[in-house]
C-alpha cells in the first residue's frame, strides 16, 4: 500500500488535493470562471433543460464516452463515479444524475491537451440514471448507465 | 451400513409410511458407495462455502421456494422439489433426494439422520486427500458468522477449527461483520502462513488500493493453479457499512479481467475463482470474463448437483455452488494437457454424519473449544410441536416463530425479520437449546427494534428488499431473501418492475393506509448506534414462559404470475 502517498496527502488537509489541481490548471470548474450561463445550467430542474443550458441538447450516443459506476451504491451520498472521453480534442466532459432535484453535478473544462479522465464522488437522491455529456470539438456526445440506491439490510 | 443403523432406518421408515421396498431403502442399502469418488487428472480442488459456523451435525431443509424470475426461470439454482430432482436425475425417495431437496424433510431426516459437522467433513477431506495429493481446499466464506460460540469468540472457534481441517484459502462476507480490526487480526496473525484470505475485490475507499491478497498462485503435480478470491460484492450494503467504513467492494468485472490476464501470463494454467458472489451474478460473471476455468461459488446457498457450464468469449467456465451449512463437499478434478484444461470430473458430496466416522482430532478440538459455553449452549428453552426451518423466499416457521415473539414482546401491529438464509432446521419434538437459537440470530448488530412507520414506508421497505430478490438483473440483487414479515398480509408480483411487486397490503383484513402510522417491530439494523434488547433475549423470554411452542402458521404472500415456476413446489 502507498502508506507515503496517503500520509503525504492527509498532511495537505481533507480537500486540498483537489484545490491544488485546480490551482495548476489541470481542470476548472465552469462554474469557476464563466458565472453566467453555468448559473442556468446548474439550477435546472430537468436533464433536457441542463443540456440545453450547456449547448449539448440532441447530443449523440457514444460508446466512447466511458462512465465506470457501481450498480448498486455502498452510501447513496458519497457514490464514486468517472468519466473517460475517448473523443479527440474533447473541450469538457460534464455530469447529470437524472433524479436529482437540479440533475446537473459538475462540469469540467480540458485545457492545452489535458486528458479528458475526471473522478468525482455524487450524492444520489434515489436510484437514477448517471448522464455523461462530452463536448469536443463542438459538437456534444453522450453516454449513460444505472446506480441503484437501496436502503440496505437483510442481505444473505 | 451397520445392521444396526439399517434396522433403525427400518424403524424410522415403517413409521413414516414408507413400504419397506421402497426405493429409499435400497438405496440406503448402497450407501457405501456414496463417497467413492474416483480420482481423475491432476489438478483438484475440494470446495465447501457458508458453513456458518457449523461445527457440529444438523439438520438443514432445503428450500421450497427459490423462484427464478426472467432469464433465471426453470434454471438452476431456481430448481426445488420434484422439478430439481426431476432436472438433474435423482431418484426420489434417496439420500441424495433428501440431500438436495426439501422433500419429506421430517421423515427423511429421522432415516437418514444429520448432516454435516467438521468431524465428519474432516474424515472426508482425509479421505479424499489421501487419493488426491496436492490438492487444494477452498471455504467460500461465511464461516465465522452463525454459531453462539463464532460469536462469542470472535471467529476464534472458526478460524482455529478450518486450521485443522487443512483449509488452504478463502474469500469472505459475513467474517466482516466482526469489524474491520478484527478481520486484520485475523487474517495477519492467526491466519499467516496457513490460510490464505483472498479478496480481489475489496480496495481502500479512498485510493483504491488492495486490502488484502487478490489470488495466490500455487504448483499442483507439475501445473501452475491460480485461485482469485471474491468477497461479496455488497457487504457495506446488505450488512452495517460502518463495521468496515474504510473499504470498498462491488463486483469488478473489469478488475477481475485483469487479475485473470496477470495470472495466466504467470503461467498459470488452470484458473479457479473462489467466489461468495452468489449463483446467479457468477452465472453472469462468467459470461461476461474470459480465462477463467471454473467459478466455485457460494452465498446464495444453492446445493445444485452438477456445474453449470458458460460461454464467454474465451471459452467456458464452470459455475458451480456448494450449498450451505457443512452439508456438502464439492470435488473438481481437472485434467491438463498441452497447458490448458482437457476435461473435468465433479461431484457435490452431502456429508451425512452416520455414514463418515467423526474424525478424532477434529472432535477433540471442537469439544475443547465448546466445554467453556456448554451450559449456556444447553440451557433448554422450550420444546417445538411443528418442524422449526428457515429457508425459502419469503418466510420460514423458524423466521415466523421469531416475528411471533416480537410482535408480542413489543406490542407491534407487524414484525420484520431479516431474509438471512443462514440457520438450520429442527425436528418436531426436538428441544429448542439457547444455542438453536443462536443459530438464527447470531450477529454482532442484533438489536431489536420498535418504530413508527407510515404505510407508505412500509410499502417502500418491502418495494426495496424485494427489488434485490427479484431484479431480473443478478447484479443489482444481493443474494438474500425477502424480509419476512408477521403481522400483515401482501400480495407479491415478483416479475412487476419495483414500485409495483408489492400489492394489498392488509392488516387484519382492512388495507395499510399511505398515511396512517403503524408500530413496526424488527432486529438487525444497519445503522450505526441502534439500541434495543439483543434479538436473542426477547425470544428466549417468550420461549420460556411458553414452553411448548405449537406449530406455527407461516405467513406467506399471496403471489401473482408465479404458477408453474418450478422454484417453487
Amino acid at each position: 500500500m502507498n502508506v507515503m502517498r496517503r500520509s503525504v496527502l492527509r498532511s495537505m488537509g481533507a480537500g486540498s488535493a483537489l484545490a491544488a489541481m485546480l490551482v495548476t490548471g489541470l481542470i476548472r470548474p465552469i462554474q469557476a470562471f464563466a458565472a453566467d450561463w453555468s448559473k442556468a445550467a446548474f439550477e435546472a430542474k430537468t436533464v433536457p433543460d441542463g443540456m440545453k443550458a450547456i449547448g449539448a441538447s440532441g447530443a449523440a450516443e457514444s460508446k466512447d464516452v466511458v462512465i465506470t459506476a457501481p450498480a448498486i451504491a455502498e452510501n447513496g451520498a458519497v457514490v464514486p463515479i468517472s468519466v473517460v472521453s475517448n473523443i479527440p480534442n474533447t473541450n469538457s466532459i460534464s455530469i447529470f444524475v437524472d433524479k436529482n432535484p437540479m440533475p446537473l453535478a459538475g462540469s469540467f473544462e480540458f485545457a492545452n491537451g489535458a486528458l479528458p479522465d475526471v473522478a468525482v464522488r455524487l450524492k444520489f437522491s434515489d436510484t437514477s440514471v448517471v448522464r455523461a455529456v462530452v463536448m469536443a470539438g463542438g459538437k456534444a456526445y453522450t453516454s449513460h448507465k444505472e446506480v441503484k440506491v437501496t436502503a440496505g439490510g437483510c442481505g444473505g | 451400513m451397520h445392521r444396526r443403523e439399517f434396522l433403525q432406518i427400518l424403524a424410522a421408515a415403517a413409521a413414516a409410511g414408507f413400504a419397506l421396498d421402497s426405493p429409499s431403502l435400497l438405496a440406503a442399502q448402497d450407501d457405501g458407495r456414496l463417497y467413492d469418488v474416483p480420482k481423475f487428472g491432476k489438478v483438484h480442488f475440494l470446495h465447501f462455502t457458508d458453513c456458518h459456523a457449523q461445527l457440529l451435525p444438523i439438520y438443514f431443509r432445503e428450500p421450497d421456494t427459490n423462484l427464478g424470475i426472467g432469464g433465471a426461470k426453470g434454471r438452476a439454482p431456481h430448481l426445488v422439489g420434484e422439478h430439481l430432482l426431476k432436472s438433474f436425475g435423482i431418484a426420489p425417495g434417496t439420500r441424495e433426494a433428501h440431500a438436495f431437496s426439501c422433500l419429506n424433510f421430517e421423515a427423511a431426516s429421522r432415516a437418514y439422520g444429520r448432516v454435516g459437522g467438521f468431524a465428519h467433513l474432516a474424515t472426508l477431506v482425509k479421505r479424499l486427500r489421501a487419493s488426491r495429493p496436492g490438492s487444494l481446499l477452498l471455504d467460500g466464506g461465511d464461516t465465522w458468522q452463525g454459531s453462539a460460540t463464532a460469536l462469542w469468540t470472535q471467529g476464534q472457534d472458526m478460524v482455529d477449527a478450518t486450521k485443522l481441517l487443512g483449509v488452504d484459502m478463502m474469500s469472505p462476507h459475513w467474517e466482516f461483520t466482526l469489524g474491520a480490526e478484527r478481520v486484520k487480526e485475523l487474517v495477519e496473525k492467526d491466519m499467516a502462513g496457513k490460510i490464505e484470505f483472498l479478496a480481489q475485490n475489496v480496495k481502500t475507499s479512498d485510493f483504491g488500493d488492495q486490502v488484502f491478497k487478490p489470488y495466490a498462485l500455487r504448483e499442483m503435480n507439475g501445473v501452475q493453479v491460480a485461485v482469485i478470491g471474491q468477497a461479496f460484492p455488497y457487504t457495506p450494503i446488505a450488512n452495517p457499512r460502518w463495521m468496515m467504513p474504510d473499504w470498498t467492494f462491488g463486483i469488478q468485472e473489469e478488475e477481475l479481467q485483469k487479475i485473470v490476464d496477470e495470472v495466466r501470463s504467470k503461467g498459470a494454467q488452470v484458473v479457479v475463482l473462489l467466489s461468495h458472489n452468489g449463483m446467479d451474478v457468477d452465472l453472469k460473471l462468467a459470461s461476461q470474463v474470459r480465462g477463467m476455468d471454473a467459478i466455485m461459488g457460494g452465498h446464495t446457498h444453492d446445493g445444485v448437483p452438477v456445474p453449470v457450464p458458460v460461454a464467454n468469449a474465451g471459452g467456458k467456465t464452470l459455475v458451480i455452488n456448494s450449498g450451505s451449512n457443512g452439508k456438502f463437499l464439492s470435488v473438481l478434478d481437472f485434467d491438463v494437457k498441452d497447458g490448458k484444461v482437457s476435461d473435468f470430473r465433479y461431484k457435490l458430496l452431502p456429508i451425512f454424519s452416520n455414514l463418515l466416522p467423526a474424525d478424532a482430532a477434529m472432535a477433540t478440538y471442537i469439544a475443547k473449544a465448546r466445554a467453556p459455553f456448554e451450559a449456556k449452549l444447553g440451557e433448554k428453552l422450550a420444546v417445538s410441536e411443528g418442524l422449526l426451518y428457515r429457508r425459502g423466499n419469503f418466510n420460514g416457521s423458524w423466521d415466523q416463530l421469531i416475528l411471533d415473539a416480537l410482535m408480542e414482546v413489543k406490542g407491534a401491529d407487524i414484525g420484520f425479520s431479516p431474509g438471512f438464509r443462514w440457520g438450520t432446521s429442527l425436528l418436531p419434538g426436538q428441544d429448542i437449546t439457547m444455542e438453536d437459537l443462536m443459530t438464527q440470530t447470531a450477529i454482532t448488530y442484533p438489536q431489536s427494534t420498535l418504530t413508527e412507520m407510515k404505510g407508505s414506508q412500509i410499502k417502500a421497505i418491502l418495494e426495496d428488499v424485494g427489488d434485490n430478490l427479484f431484479n431480473p438483473d443478478p447484479y443489482l440483487q444481493q443474494g438474500g431473501d425477502m424480509v419476512r414479515v408477521g403481522g400483515m398480509s401482501y400480495t407479491c408480483a415478483p416479475e412487476a418492475v419495483v414500485g409495483d411487486r408489492i400489492r394489498d397490503m392488509r392488516l387484519h383484513g382492512k388495507p395499510l393506509e399511505a398515511d396512517k402510522t403503524y408500530k413496526v417491530a424488527g432486529w438487525a439494523p444497519v445503522a450505526q448506534g441502534a439500541t434495543g434488547q439483543p434479538i436473542w433475549e426477547v425470544v428466549a423470554t417468550w420461549l420460556k414462559a411458553k414452553k411448548t411452542v405449537s406449530t406455527r402458521r407461516v405467513n406467506q404472500p399471496a403471489l401473482v404470475g408465479m404458477e408453474g415456476n418450478p422454484g417453487k413446489v
